[in-house]
């Protein structure tokens, strides 16, 4: 069984509109109605800005934000509801929160690479082990969700700072096969998501794994580490400072194992544990 | 309305182009596939600009967004002129519009290989020269200097009959008189503004927030300065001028016609939308009978109060 190929997205920005708008724990999550885009695949991110009043206090925000989606489905009067999963880290985030049914929201996309299925990855893969940190459980619960479509199995390890920066959990994952870590100890496991993996991996047959994570870069970095240590195959969907998402402004360089830069846009937002130098480099920038 | 014209003899449907640097079109077919060809948003595509040797860029990071724009510090990465020459050119000429390449050396040596190299191949229409980098000969930045420049143009004037446009910087107190270098030369037009210099300050530590400390500035923050330096440039020299900074829509790039500049091009504004280049196309008619003008010509040979 293999992933189809990346969809192809359709020239130009759209308006789309805003069907649902709410707060779930301490993230937002915001639903766009697409109906001219094709269905994304998993990892796969959209450039969004709002259509009205994007750029206006103090001239920021002025780039779209590119933002992975949480959740496709069919809409009922004909496209894709597409759900986001942010958290208002800055003036572009902050204006796609305070978005509201009815408003217009632009979107160019579906952009990147997807994730590849677990025998892709690992021929011996037995599942799949899913991490997310934070706002990065989004591409985490679309892929667990194409997994349980194709009846892959998956566990997922989804890692928070604290209760005012966990939300989406119950909405995107339901309860099965999720553990969690809270950094403050306010529920789950106290302490770091990579701890989850190291006694997933300890207690598993190393080499039956495959896994997928998105998160903070340096969660990110420490998962990749974890699992080139012990030649576990990992996917990782980055984050990077990004103007246009496809491939135009050469902004979201991340440093490449064999030298040189790759553009996330194009060449990820999902990359191979050993194709790159370190996850440290991506960051999100502007907010 | 007819909105057909042309720049140094290159025949156009219209006069919006893309700023080099701004739009890979070789990234963007994989990403919209044969739509962008069939719908292509400029009337004359601009490379990015092509070195002797491939360079990787610059460092991360490599943006920032400002009020109304953003800085970049990409460091001009590409294949170099072999790789370019063999694998990107012809995907470049399947566009169905003119072709310039935008090339960049740091001595007039190399400058020469690239524009003989690049100019002897039949899908070129012209060549912008990015003369932003210093000279390793100097030391000075060519773009800074009337004199280097007109050196320059003096050295690659004999080497191609196309025409050769240089990329002027903002970065200086009297523009005119390196776009007049220029024009002495033997330059056929000019293209103006390159981006300004910029820095940012990482907000979250005590460093400069850009992997080499410094960038260049555009989008609409920066059309104003592109007004004026237009302006004057424009005022100056008898070549045209290929206008652009922070144009986001057919407004914005009618001021730019209003202010001496022949033709336009957009440049950040198609981070935001890859289709800005034909929104701008398609809001030209209605900007300019607003104006008061019957056609793109009438506001060409328009000069301001």
């Amino acid at each position: 069984m293999r992933a189809e190929a990346r969809p192809q997205a359709p020239f130009g920005r759209r308006p789309c509109e805003v069907a649902d708008s709410r707060a779930s724990g301490g993230y937002h999550i915001f639903t766009l109605i697409d109906s001219e885009g094709p269905a994304p695949a998993p990892g796969q991110f959209y450039m969004l800005a709002a259509a009205p009043e994007w750029g206006g206090e103090g001239g920021r925000p002025y780039l779209p934000r590119a933002i992975s989606y949480a959740r496709v489905a069919e809409n009922l009067t004909g496209g894709l509801r597409l759900d986001f999963l942010i958290d208002e880290v800055g003036p572009g985030t902050s204006r796609l929160a305070r978005m509201e049914p009815g408003d217009s929201c632009h979107l160019t996309g579906p952009f990147g690479s997807r994730f590849s299925l677990p025998r892709e990855l690992n021929p011996e893969a037995a599942g799949a082990i899913l991490v997310g940190g934070g706002i990065g459980i989004a591409p985490m619960a679309v892929l667990r969700r194409e997994l349980v479509d194709r009846g892959i199995p998956s566990r997922s390890l989804l890692g928070f700072r604290d209760q005012a920066h966990s939300g989406g959990v119950d909405e995107l994952f339901g309860c099965d096969s999720t553990r969690l870590a809270f950094e403050d100890g306010s529920s789950g496991h106290k302490g770091y998501v990579t701890d989850l993996l190291l006694q997933l991996l300890e207690g598993d047959d190393a080499s039956s794994a495959a896994v997928y994570s998105c998160g903070p870069p340096a969660m990110l970095e420490a998962v990749r580490q974890i699992c080139l240590q012990r030649e576990i195959p990992v996917e990782l969907a980055l984050e990077s400072p990004m103007a246009c998402g496809y491939g135009a402004c050469f902004g979201c360089a991340v440093p490449k194992a064999d030298g040189g830069y790759l553009r996330l846009c194009i060449d990820g937002p999902v990359v191979r544990g050993e194709e790159i130098a370190t996850a440290m480099a991506g960051e999100p920038s502007v907010g | 309305m007819d909105l057909s014209t042309e720049i140094c003899g290159i025949e156009l449907t219209g006069p919006v182009l893309n700023g080099s640097g701004t739009f890979d079109v070789l990234a963007a077919r994989r990403v919209f596939g044969d739509a962008l060809v069939e719908e292509f948003p400029f009337d004359c595509y601009v490379s990015k600009t092509i070195t002797m040797n491939p360079r990787p860029g610059n460092p991360p990071y490599r943006l920032w967004e400002t009020p109304s724009g953003m800085i970049n510090s990409i460091g001009l990465p590409g294949p170099g002129l072999e790789g370019f020459l063999e694998r990107d050119l012809a995907g470049l000429a399947e566009l169905g519009v003119p072709l310039i390449v935008s090339v960049m050396a740091d001595c007039a040596e190399d400058f020469e290989v690239l524009v003989r190299r690049v100019a002897a191949r039949d899908e070129v229409a012209g060549i912008e020269l990015n003369v932003s980098c210093p000279n390793v000969h100097s030391g000075l930045i060519v773009g800074e200097q009337p004199s280097e420049t007109e050196a320059l143009m003096k050295a690659l004037r004999p080497i191609t009959g196309k025409p050769l446009i240089v990329k002027l910087t903002p970065n200086v107190a009297n523009p005119e008189e390196v776009a007049l270098g220029a024009e002495a030369g033997g330059a056929d037009a000019v293209s103006m503004i390159n981006t300004v210099k910029a820095a940012a300050i990482d907000p979250g530590d005590n460093r400069t927030w850009l992997g080499v400390g410094a960038g260049g500035l555009s989008g609409p923050a920066v059309r104003p300065i592109a007004l004026a330096q237009v302006r004057v440039v424009a005022a100056a020299v008898e070549i045209p001028v290929v206008g652009m900074g922070g144009i986001s829509d057919a407004e914005s790039a009618l001021e730019f016609i209003l202010a001496g500049a022949r033709v336009v091009a957009v440049g950040t504004e198609n981070f935001r939308d890859p289709r800005a280049g034909s929104a701008v196309t398609s809001g030209l008619p209605a900007a300019l009978a607003r104006r008061g003008f019957g056609s793109l010509a009438e506001a060409q040979s328009a000069r301001l109060d």
